[in-house]
C-alpha cells in the first residue's frame, strides 16, 4: 500500500498501459503542455514519444472520429478532452459512431475507444466550461461510462476501460484531483464486472453519489454521524449499463435514498437511480419519498457569489438526507397519537 | 513534392517575421484626426487589458481573462467600417472586439468583476460580452463556436435588406475546427454578407501553429471557399483598415462574403497576465522582438513624424488613459454582485 493521490492515479494508468501495451495510443488536446490537464499527464510525451502521446489542434471531431477509427483496427486509443463541455463538438463520433458499430454490424466490429472527457469547472469559467454531461452518454446503449471517485479508481477503472473491447467514456474530476487513499498496486481489471459498491456502511439513509458527488456523500455521512443519523454511501463508480442491485439492496436495508449529482436533475442521473430503486422495490418498503441533489436548472454563471449558491455543498446533502429522516420521525409521531 | 509547394506559397514569410515591420507606420493618404482617435483606442484597449492582468495577479479578478494586449489594432482597424447595425461575434480573446465598437469601460471593468452593472449584467465574466446596441453580439470560450453564429447573423442581414454585414472574430487555432469550414462554404454558396476575421497570432494555447497546421496562412481556406481574402500585417492599422474596407464594402453591396487575416502575436499568456512564460512555452526570444512590432508605438512614431502629434503626446495619452481607467475601475469595483436570484433568473425569456 502507498498513498495516491487522484491526479497521480490517472497518470499511473496511462504510464503502465502505455508501457504494457503496444496498441494503445493518446490524442488529444493539451498532452504536451505541463499545465493543461492538470497533472494527470505530466511527461508522459517525453517518456513515451509524441508519436503514441498526440498534441492535437483544435478538432475535436476529427480526432475522437480518428480514436474510433484506429479502433476498429487493432489499436486501443484514450482520446482526451480537457473540458466535458468541448466534446460537444464530437458528439458524432461518440454517440453515432463509436455506440453503435458493434450491434449495428452484428457484433462483428468492436470500437475500443476510451474517451476521456474531464469536468472542469468552477473559478469563474462560466455556462460552456463547466459542464458536467455523463448522463447524455449513459442515455445511449453501446457506450459504457465511467465516473470514478477514489484514486484507486481513477487508475484501475482507466486501465480496465481501456482494456475492454467496448466504446468507454471514462470522466473526471478536476476537483478531485488531490484526493489522497492508501492504494494497493494497479490491478487489471475486468470492467464489467465493475458496478456500484458501499464505500461506507449505515442503517438510516442511503447516499449514492459517483464521482465528486460520492466525495459530498462522504463528508456529508461524517456530518450526519455528528447528528446521531448513520448514513449509507454507494459509490456508483460505472453509471453505464448501471447495475443499480448494490443501491437496492442498500435501500432496503435503509429505507430512505438520497441520490446526488453534479449535473441537472431533468433527464438525469439522481433521477435514473430513483427510479431504478423504486420500481425495484415492493411498496411500502420507503420511510420517505427519495430525495435529488443536483445543481440547480440553469447554466453555470460565473460571479463568485453565485457560482458559490450553485455547486451543491454537502450541507445540501447532509439536509436532504435528515430531511428524509426527519419526515421517519413524523410520521412515527403520527402513529402514536 | 506538391505539398511542399503548396506550404511555400501559403508561408507568411515576412508577415511572421518580427525583426520586418518594426518602421513607422506608412499613413500618407489617411486622415491625422481619424488616426490620433483611433491611436487613444488602442491606448484604451492596452491600458484597460493591463488593468485586467494587474488585477488577475492582485486576486480581485478571478475570471479566466484572455488579453489581446499587442492584438489591439486589428479591431480597431476593422471597427472604423462598422456601424451599430451590423452584428460581430467574438471570441474567448474579444475585450479588444467590445472596445473597439465603443464598448463602455465602466461595463467591461465591472463584467470581470462578476458585477450586476457589467456589460452582461455580471453573468458571464471576460469570456462572455455583449453590447447589442453597438454591434457587438455577443463573445464566447468555445473555439469556433460563434462562427456559425455570425453566418446565420449574415443570412438575417441579406434578408433585412438593410446593407448591414455580419463579422466573426476567430484565431488561427479556431480554423482548426470544422465548424469554421462549413461555415466558409455555407457562407460562399449563398453570397452572405460575413466578414471573416483570423487574428492570426501564430499560437493556439501552448501550440505554434507549425505543430498545428501544415501551412501557416490561414487564407487558404478562403480560397478553398472562392472567398475574397486579404491578408495583412494586423499590427498595422492602416493596413488592416484598407483591407477591411475594401472586403466590408463588397459585404455590404451583395457581393458575398470577405475573409481577412491579420498577422500579430499576443503579448501575455494564453490564459491570464503572464508574460515570462504561460501553459509550459517559453516565448521570451520572440515577444521580446515582436515588442519592437507594438502596433501603439509604430502608429505614434508615424504621427509624430507627420508633425500630427507631439513627441511627447503619447506618454499624455497614456497617462490620461490610466487615469480613467483606475476611475472606472474604483466605479467597478463599488458596484454590487448580482443578487442570488438571478441564478435562476433569464434561464427563459422573460
Ligand atoms: C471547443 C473548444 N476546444 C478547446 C478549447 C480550449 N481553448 C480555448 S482557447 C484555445 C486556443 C484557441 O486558439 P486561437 O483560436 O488561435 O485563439 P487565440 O487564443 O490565439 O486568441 C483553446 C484550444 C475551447 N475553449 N473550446
Ligand atoms: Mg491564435
Amino acid at each position: 500500500m502507498s498513498r495516491l493521490a487522484y491526479g497521480d492515479g490517472i497518470r499511473h494508468a496511462f504510464e503502465h498501459l502505455l508501457e504494457r501495451y503496444a496498441n494503445v495510443f493518446v490524442i488529444g488536446q493539451g498532452l504536451w503542455s505541463p499545465w493543461y490537464v492538470g497533472n494527470s499527464m505530466t511527461d508522459l510525451d517525453k517518456r513515451f514519444g509524441r508519436e503514441r502521446v498526440i498534441d492535437t489542434p483544435v478538432s475535436e471531431l476529427a480526432c475522437t472520429g480518428a480514436a474510433v477509427g484506429a479502433s476498429l483496427c487493432g489499436y486501443r486509443p484514450i482520446v482526451v478532452h480537457p473540458r466535458v463541455d468541448f466534446m460537444l463538438y464530437c458528439m458524432d463520433a461518440v454517440v453515432n459512431q463509436a455506440a453503435k458499430w458493434s450491434h449495428m454490424l452484428g457484433g462483428q466490429a468492436h470500437p475500443a475507444v476510451t474517451i476521456r472527457g474531464i469536468v472542469n469547472r468552477g473559478g469563474e469559467q462560466g455556462a460552456q466550461h463547466s459542464q458536467a454531461l455523463h448522463a447524455w452518454f449513459a442515455h445511449v446503449p453501446g457506450l459504457r461510462v465511467v465516473l470514478p471517485y477514489s484514486p484507486r479508481d481513477a487508475r484501475d477503472l482507466l486501465v480496465a476501460s481501456v482494456l475492454c473491447d467496448d466504446p468507454v467514456v471514462y470522466v473526471d474530476d478536476r476537483w478531485l484531483y488531490g484526493l489522497e487513499e492508501d492504494a494497493a498496486p494497479i490491478a487489471e481489471r475486468d470492467l464489467r464486472e465493475i458496478g456500484p459498491r458501499v464505500v461506507r456502511d449505515g442503517a438510516d439513509v442511503t447516499l449514492v453519489g459517483a464521482s465528486y458527488s460520492t466525495h459530498l456523500c462522504l463528508q456529508a455521512a461524517e456530518m450526519l454521524a455528528r447528528s446521531g443519523v448513520s448514513a449509507e454511501v454507494v459509490d456508483l463508480r460505472v453509471i453505464a449499463p448501471l447495475d443499480p442491485s448494490a443501491v437496492v439492496a442498500s435501500v432496503r436495508k435503509t429505507r430512505r435514498l438520497v441520490a446526488v449529482d453534479g449535473s441537472w436533475s431533468t433527464c438525469g442521473l439522481a433521477g435514473e437511480v430513483i427510479a431504478s430503486v423504486v420500481e425495484r422495490l415492493e411498496p411500502g418498503v420507503l420511510a420517505a419519498a427519495p430525495a435529488r441533489v443536483t445543481l440547480p436548472a440553469a447554466s453555470a454563471p460565473t460571479s463568485k457569489p453565485l457560482e458559490d449558491a450553485y455547486y451543491p455543498t454537502v450541507d445540501d446533502v447532509a439536509a436532504a438526507a435528515l430531511g428524509r429522516v426527519g419526515a421517519r420521525a413524523l410520521a412515527a409521531r403520527g402513529r402514536q397519537r | 513534392m506538391a505539398s511542399e509547394i503548396l506550404r511555400a506559397r501559403y508561408r507568411l514569410a515576412e508577415l511572421a517575421d518580427p525583426s520586418r515591420f518594426r518602421e513607422p507606420l506608412d499613413i500618407r493618404g489617411a486622415d491625422p484626426q481619424r488616426l490620433l482617435a483611433q491611436l487613444r483606442q488602442m491606448v484604451l484597449i492596452r491600458v484597460a487589458e493591463e488593468k485586467i492582468g494587474d488585477m488577475v495577479t492582485a486576486g480581485a479578478v478571478r475570471c479566466p481573462a484572455h488579453l489581446g494586449i499587442g492584438q489591439e489594432a486589428v479591431a480597431v482597424g476593422i471597427s472604423e467600417h462598422l456601424r451599430p447595425t451590423d452584428r460581430v461575434f467574438g471570441a474567448h480573446r474579444s475585450h479588444s472586439h467590445y472596445f473597439a465598437l465603443g464598448g463602455d469601460l465602466d461595463a467591461i471593468l465591472a463584467e470581470v468583476l462578476g458585477k450586476v452593472t457589467g456589460c452582461s449584467r455580471g453573468m458571464g465574466g471576460s469570456m462572455h460580452l455583449f453590447d447589442q446596441p453597438r454591434g457587438f453580439y455577443g463573445s464566447v470560450p468555445i473555439v469556433a463556436g460563434t462562427v456559425p453564429l455570425a453566418v446565420g447573423a449574415a443570412l438575417a442581414a441579406k434578408m433585412d435588406g438593410n446593407g448591414d454585414i455580419a463579422v466573426a472574430y476567430f484565431g488561427d487555432g479556431a480554423a482548426e475546427e470544422g465548424a469554421v469550414h462549413e461555415s466558409l462554404n455555407l457562407a460562399s454558396l449563398f453570397g452572405w454578407p460575413v466578414l471573416f476575421v483570423v487574428e492570426n497570432n501564430l499560437f493556439s494555447s501552448h501550440l505554434h501553429v507549425s505543430l498545428r497546421q501544415p501551412a501557416e496562412s490561414v487564407a487558404r481556406f478562403a480560397q478553398a471557399h472562392c472567398i475574397d481574402a486579404e491578408v495583412v500585417d494586423g499590427n498595422d492599422v492602416v493596413a488592416v483598415s484598407r483591407a477591411a474596407k475594401r472586403l466590408v464594402d463588397a459585404a455590404r453591396a451583395g457581393k458575398g462574403p470577405g475573409f481577412l487575416e491579420a498577422v500579430t502575436y499576443r503579448w501575455r499568456g494564453h490564459v491570464g497576465p503572464r508574460e515570462d512564460i504561460d501553459v509550459g512555452v517559453n516565448r521570451s526570444v520572440d515577444l521580446a522582438s515582436w515588442k519592437k512590432r507594438d502596433p501603439v508605438r509604430r502608429l505614434a512614431d508615424a504621427l509624430v513624424a507627420a508633425g500630427a502629434m507631439r513627441p511627447d503626446e503619447l506618454d499624455g495619452v497614456y497617462g490620461e488613459t490610466r487615469e480613467r481607467v483606475e476611475a472606472a475601475w474604483r466605479r467597478a469595483e463599488a458596484a454590487p454582485y448580482p443578487a442570488d436570484a438571478e441564478l435562476l433568473r433569464c434561464v427563459y425569456a422573460e
